[in-house]
């Protein structure tokens, strides 16, 4: 045998002391020590907090959810009064935050999709009118944004009462009201309604599904789904024949036909917003707080969403286009056909950890009083019943689950965008 | 070497931690100077003023608790806590009292383990509306905006209150009593809702005091008061007898401008030697010296004093004694006897 490293030889069988002195081994030993140690380390910080909380009296405990909050809120997507459980007011208060985070995403990527190709313009104002929006925006803290932006909604605007007075009136043929408490805008109603369903009876989260909405979303995604079809149609003939049959009527009528009779079997009708008492009554009421919010984190958002679409652009290598100016196509049709869905892969991981950001920013919600998780569960729960720790791990394991939820989203579309590789 | 270091500090940080738990009074006389948490500015009951010096009603007790414990009225921290921090400030040993009209409710004493003292002002939630609005009693607010400010009990009084009344209102919360202030007078709410006493100082600092109105609805009972952590009674009793010996100075007559010639020498009324420290020895059970009550009464003098200079009928804010007067004259204002 000349193998002199062979630390196995036949006839001995394995030692104790391979785990320390064989290099085989000795990693996975140091390990599988760092982990226990690690690992110890956590239980004892856990341990200790929770004998600690028991020597001041409060031990962990959730019992509190089920009491009954004793307070109200003002925004609510689902009913909610004074006597329903924390738990319901903490979930109500949740819907807050994703309605916030919702809007919020989706006006952002908008908005940044749209500012980061203006700023790539060769028309000089344009571009640099979009450079100073992306500098003032992103080197400003975005609590500061939504402070400025809910006191300008306070200071400029016109209370209700101006409306009484004739100070102030309302706009679009007397549907829309501005005022200095929020926006008032018509709401969709239905004279034959089909009802709602309400899920988990009693519970804490119990919910109320509209069947109109349901009915109108299926009717609606049937008809994009029927236009995607059509389209399709219409490339396989473009590639056969190299004619394209003139489709984009047969595609908007196929969306939009069939929504319009829903609407119009339904009975829908606009609800619109009158002045009763000391506010306006009936109609949409968006708050000041959610209008504040939902345009700071999206304009700020935005800016951040913006850089990296130029980013993304930039990366295409400058070849692609010419390639593509060479071969006749428009200017247009080049950035939707061959640079956005090169730039796409490089776009998607950044703008991940933007919708995080925003999301995650929605916490500030309390600066101005909107009444998200942060305010409900963590704030006013947290308050009158003094269960610092229980809300607090609740809220971070809510935060946490939102957080997972999209980056989940987010990858599994990623992965569906991206270069297939050969 | 930097093992056994870090190990040496975490002994030392233990130990520590274990006598912080022990005697709040030797904590305090250790670091020379008293933690008071009090709020974030409301006008006569604790506001600082363009020289940062903190005054007010309840500035004042923690500033005779001070004297008494300390020897030095003007030996405070004073901590500014918010509605929703106060309680975590005092829980945490962040400040050794809170003096911040906080209402002494059943689970405050009890589910989050504190320890109130006594009342030192005897309040109710009303309502403050401008007087355009043309309204005269709180059951004629249905479908009104109302301002509130977030992690008090006035929340829940007014969901309470409106439910029991069957109207409805928009609830708008708010942090702090200078944005509920900014909010209310752009008219972004219709109504302000705190403690009366807290309206009368709010109003007080408005440009135009007289186009707003309280409405005579007090739909609560809001005793307030000083607290302390649970658990450490010999602190409890400093802070509770000093409270006691402002009010007993003012049944008994003592005030800042006689208390200093009083304490001298024993007079003809044995409870004002009791509590000056010329007759018998209470001091010393409470782990002070003799002259602890004579000290707290000379900072800002006596509560009666304290009341008229901080929100009495002369000042700005102008509350009448009314529940707050002492019980010799028809208030609510009384101290167990100094014996």
């Amino acid at each position: 045998m000349t193998m002199s490293n062979t630390p196995n030889p036949a006839g001995q069988g394995f030692q104790m002391s391979q785990l320390l002195y064989d290099t085989r081994y000795r990693s996975m030993t140091i390990q599988i020590v760092a982990l226990i140690l690690i690992l110890l380390a956590f239980g004892w910080l856990i341990n200790n907090t929770v004998v600690n909380l028991a020597n001041l009296g409060k031990e962990i405990q959730f019992k509190f959810l089920g009491e009954p909050a004793g307070y109200d809120i003002n925004q609510r997507l689902l009913d909610y009064n004074s006597q329903d459980s924390h738990l319901r007011a903490g979930f109500i208060g949740l819907l807050n935050t994703l309605l916030l985070a919702f809007l919020g995403c989706v006006t952002a990527t908008i908005l940044g999709v749209f500012i980061g190709v203006m700023r790539l313009s060769k028309n000089w104002l344009v571009a640099r009118v979009m450079t100073a929006y992306i500098e003032i925006f992103r080197n400003v803290p975005v609590l500061l944004w939504i402070i400025v932006i809910f006191s300008i909604m306070i200071e400029v605007m016109s209370p209700p009462s101006a409306f009484r007075k004739g100070d102030a009136s309302m706009l679009f043929n007397e549907s829309v009201a501005i005022t200095n408490r929020g926006v008032y805008i018509p709401e969709p109603l239905f004279h034959n309604t089909l009802g709602n369903i309400p899920l988990f009876g009693e519970s804490s989260l119990r919910f109320d599904v509209s069947l109109d909405l349901i009915a109108f979303l299926v009717v609606l995604f049937a008809g994009i789904y029927a236009a995607m079809r059509v389209k399709r149609r219409a490339d396989k003939i473009q590639s056969e024949t190299g004619e394209r049959p003139t489709t984009w009527w047969q595609r908007l009528a196929l969306i939009f036909v069939p929504a319009a009779i829903l609407l119009t079997v339904l009975g829908f009708h606009l609800g619109y917003p009158e002045l009763k008492g000391f506010n306006f009554k009936g109609g949409t009421y968006m708050r000041n707080s959610l209008i504040a919010l939902w345009l700071a984190l999206s304009l700020y958002t935005a800016a951040f969403i913006a850089e990296n679409v130029r980013a993304g652009i930039q990366a295409v290598s400058k070849g692609q286009s010419e390639a593509a100016f060479a071969l006749g196509i428009s200017p247009g049709r080049t950035m939707n056909l061959v640079i956005l869905p090169q730039a796409l892969r490089i776009i998607i991981p950044p703008l991940i950890s933007q919708y995080l950001n925003l999301t995650k920013n929605t916490s500030l919600a309390i600066a101005v009083g909107y009444m998200d998780m942060t305010g409900t569960l963590m704030g006013i729960t947290l308050n009158q019943t003094g269960r610092e720790m229980e809300t607090l791990l609740m809220g971070m394991a809510v935060y946490l689950a939102i957080s997972l939820i999209i980056s989940g989203v987010m990858n599994w579309y990623n992965n569906s965008v991206k270069l297939v590789e050969r | 070497m930097k093992k056994s270091a870090f190990l040496g500090t975490l002994t030392a940080a233990t130990i520590s931690a274990g006598f912080a738990a022990a005697g709040t009074l030797d904590d305090v006389k250790a670091a020379g100077e008293l933690k008071c948490g009090v709020s974030t500015g409301l006008v006569g009951f604790a506001a600082a003023d363009a020289n940062g010096v903190w005054n007010g009603f309840d500035v004042a007790v923690c500033r005779a608790v001070a004297a008494a414990v300390l020897g030095d009225g003007s030996k405070v921290k004073f901590v500014p806590t918010t509605g929703k921090t106060r309680f975590t400030a005092l829980a945490s040993g962040e400040v050794d009292v809170l003096a911040r009209n906080t209402t002494w409710t059943f689970s405050r004493d009890v589910d989050l383990k504190f320890e109130f003292v006594g009342v030192n002002y005897y309040d109710g939630q009303g309502f403050m509306v401008p007087n355009a609005l043309g309204v005269s009693s709180a059951k004629e607010l249905d479908g009104a905006t109302v301002c509130i400010q977030t992690g008090t009990t006035t929340e829940l009084n007014l969901a309470d209150f409106f439910r029991a009344n069957n109207i409805s209102y928009e609830p708008v919360p708010i942090e702090t009593n200078a944005e509920a202030q900014a909010q209310y007078l752009s008219g972004a709410c219709d109504v302000y809702t705190t403690d009366a006493s807290g309206l009368a100082a709010t109003r007080a600092t408005f440009e135009n005091p007289a186009d707003h109105s309280v409405l005579p609805e007090i739909v609560s009972k809001e005793p307030l008061g000083p607290l302390v952590r649970h658990g450490d009674n010999q602190w409890g009793d400093i802070v509770r007898w000093t409270l006691n010996a402002l009010i007993t100075a003012e049944e008994l007559g003592v005030t800042s401008a006689n208390v200093a010639k009083s304490s001298m020498e024993a007079g003809g009324n044995p409870e004002v030697n009791r509590l000056l420290g010329t007759e018998g020895d209470l001091g010393a059970m409470l782990g002070l010296d003799k002259d602890w009550a004579s000290r707290a009464i000379a900072v800002s003098g006596n509560y009666g004093e304290i009341f008229e200079k901080n929100i009495g009928e002369k000042t700005a804010i102008g509350i009448a004694r009314g529940l707050n007067a002492a019980w010799t004259d028809g208030g609510l204002i009384y101290s167990p006897p100094f014996r």
